[in-house]
């Protein structure tokens, strides 16, 4: 443990090493991007709960840890050791060590024509016209301190661009791995998903550890989808009980374009998931499903900011939190409808089941409407699981085991 | 050997005693009913003998096929043989009416030493049984009784009671929300199931689902106690008086509204 201005001085220095070691190879652009990045963190420090965003969300533990940028782990994984999370008929499977792209460990079939899938710092070393436009425009490091801070330390992540009327059935397989090291250590992975008009993908992203270590993920995702694009993504966190993990997924979507989110947290120790899609397109459709299932001690927060920003467009979340043991999961959905996104229909709902009385949700719908001629509406529920249900269940016969996996199997459907 | 045998059974709510003392035997293949006005235990009976934790038993045994039921648990007493058509029968949302039918079937396959049943074997089965009740086969991939109607929710009853073949069925005022005709499709799916090696307990309010499932004895039940048992007759009686004679006290009719 260290002291938050201690580790906010790790932070300065370890920002001045990466500016001293890039210097004459990072393009300028990269260079002004990462200083506004740090610029941003350095004025306003990590949130407290007195912010309305963290409310229900104590950072302190991150915020007082001096987190290593130190790279590779003690031991370079095998294949053997990541085989196991391979997800069959996946297009390609990009694995990323403790952050880094790892070509050993990676297997880039043969993708359909007008596909690109590479390492963000291939792309920015060879391709850096193509994601220049887009890297750092549409993640909003004003309102996120983690944001600013993953900006501040980009260094490697996915990139991925599906060209226009591209279609690529298989899902992209992006699977970060953090190994033991032997002090705590953390990793910014930043990942950029162009779809260009009509263009059709699914991008899986999941977050795993080999060897326990406390460490920081703090991870960033910007998805553009041009006109008419269907994407679907998926965040998996299942990283051990000492893992930090800061999710950001900010989907930038054009006319019609129709964006699925899937979010699973299961894993981690201190989890926070934020999805923030922009309807900027007429006619867009986005839905933004959630699944949490906390045991033990873990704090898991869903944090979703969907703005309405033009007219007919329709947004769904639906959030289902599973919670045992001494467990906290958070809700935290707030809907912007502009002034010009007339016609809009957005729908939330988020239910959520308690299985232990020391488990806790906070569940927190917020609507900010502009607009005079929208549709929102949003409703939490909580319980504990339904007795007579269990008792008719058991009474044709099912163990009471069985019976509540299949209560809980039912319910998180 | 009686399949059943209740003896001096107490049975305690919050504090307050529901049953004081019942005794009663089933012998395999007969149709017991129990008969009795609002308050006077007959749901608690039944779901005490399905083993539902939420009862205090104060006093008393059950034997069911010459085990002590008080010992075992809900799902112990179903593989052993015991049915409860519920009163009020559970929506379960999320999962669908046959993946429930056929998990329950091979628990209590399972429990007997059988081999499970696979969907496929499974399927002809479940038609055979629908048909035996005019049910709708849509309403097996629907989630467990869920905006089912009152009476497709007791014909449901009846049809997992069919594929689960008990050896001791109690149908907990399976009449009551039912219209005539789902009433004598209900009655007749409940009498193809007559059979020398199965008893069945009818507990009811109305004499009514009586016409249609013609018990071997009733038995009136007037708080917490059997006060008389009789042949079929006794359930005419009871239409015609009320349970006002057996209650001394008491004069409501037992005639539907």
């Amino acid at each position: 443990m260290a002291t938050a201005s201690q580790a906010l001085q790790n932070y300065a220095e370890t920002f001045a090493h990466i500016v001293k070691s890039g210097a004459g190879r990072e393009p300028a652009w990269l260079r002004t991007l990462r200083q506004s990045g740090f610029d941003r963190f350095n004025e306003t420090g990590f949130p407290t709960t007195h912010d309305e965003d963290w409310r229900f969300t104590n950072i302190s533990a991150i915020a007082q840890t001096n987190f290593q940028l130190n790279g590779a782990g003690n031991r370079v994984p095998t294949n053997r050791q990541i085989e196991h999370f391979g997800i069959a008929g996946a297009a390609c499977q990009l694995v990323f060590v403790d952050g880094r792209f790892s070509p050993a460990l990676s297997w880039l079939a043969k993708l359909p024509e007008g596909v690109t899938v590479s390492s963000l710092a291939a792309a920015i070393a060879e391709h850096p016209e193509a994601v220049e436009p887009y890297l750092g425009k549409y993640l909003n490091i004003q309102r996120d301190a983690f944001s600013a801070l993953n900006t501040t330390f980009i260094e490697d992540g996915a990139f991925i661009h599906i060209g226009k009327g591209a279609v690529l059935e298989a899902p992209v397989h992006l699977l970060f791995v953090s190994t033991a090291h032997d002090a705590p250590s953390m990793i910014h992975p930043r990942n950029l998903i162009v779809a260009e008009e009509g263009s059709q993908a699914t991008v899986i992203e999941e977050y795993v550890s080999l060897g326990g270590a406390p460490a920081l993920c703090n991870t960033a995702t910007e998805l553009i989808a041009g006109d008419n694009a269907v994407i679907s993504h998926y965040m998996i966190e299942r990283e051990d009980t000492q893992a930090f993990n800061i999710s950001t997924l900010r989907i930038e979507q054009g006319r019609r374009a129709n964006i699925s989110s899937h979010s699973v947290l299961i894993g981690g120790a201190l989890v926070r998931n934020n999805v923030h899609p922009v309807l900027a397109g007429e006619g867009g459709e986005c839905l933004i499903n959630g699944l949490f299932i906390g045991t033990g001690r873990q704090h898991l927060d869903n944090y979703m900011l969907v703005e309405h920003a033009k007219a007919h467009c329709g947004s769904r979340q639906f959030y289902n939190g599973i919670l045992d043991g001494k467990s906290h999961g958070v809700f935290h959905g707030r809907i912007v409808v502009h002034k010009d996104a007339q016609k809009t229909d957005a729908k939330q709902t988020n239910r959520n089941l308690l299985l232990s009385d020391q488990a806790q949700i906070d569940t927190k719908p917020q609507l900010e409407i502009y607009a005079d001629d929208v549709k929102c509406t949003h409703g939490a529920t909580i319980g504990q699981m339904e007795e007579n249900a269990l008792f008719y269940l058991r009474s044709r016969g099912i163990d009471e085991v069985s019976a509540r996996r299949l209560l809980l199997m039912a319910f998180a459907s | 050997m009686s399949l059943l045998e209740i003896k001096d059974l107490r049975v305690r709510v919050d504090e307050r005693e529901i049953l004081k003392g019942i005794n009663l035997s089933i012998n395999a293949g007969e149709i017991h009913s129990i008969m009795g006005p609002n308050g006077s235990g007959k749901s608690t009976l039944s779901q005490v003998l399905a083993r539902r934790e939420t009862y205090e038993v104060t006093g008393g045994e059950v034997l069911f096929n010459g085990k002590n039921l008080l010992e075992m648990k809900a799902e112990e007493a179903a593989c052993e043989g015991l049915f409860l058509a519920f009163q009020y029968p559970v929506e379960i949302p999320g999962i669908s009416n046959a993946y429930f039918l056929r998990s329950a079937l091979n628990a209590i396959r399972k429990y007997r030493g059988e081999d499970e049943m696979d969907a496929m074997d499974f399927l002809p089965l479940m038609r055979e049984k629908l048909k035996l009740l005019n049910m709708d086969e849509k309403l097996m991939n629907r989630s467990v009784n869920e905006s089912f109607s009152g009476g497709e929710k007791k014909r449901n009853e009846i049809l997992q009671m069919a594929v689960l073949q008990p050896k001791l069925a109690i149908l907990d005022e399976t009449d009551s929300g039912l219209d005539i005709d789902a009433l004598r499709i209900v009655a007749q799916g409940v009498n193809t199931m007559r059979s020398p090696d199965r008893a069945i307990l009818v507990v009811t309010h109305y004499q009514r689902l009586l016409d249609y499932i013609v018990p071997d004895r009733v038995h009136v039940l007037v708080d917490g106690r059997i006060v008389r048992s009789g042949g079929p007759e006794l359930a005419l009686e009871l239409e015609d008086k009320g349970y006002g004679t057996e209650t001394g006290a008491r004069s409501a009719s037992a005639t539907p509204a």
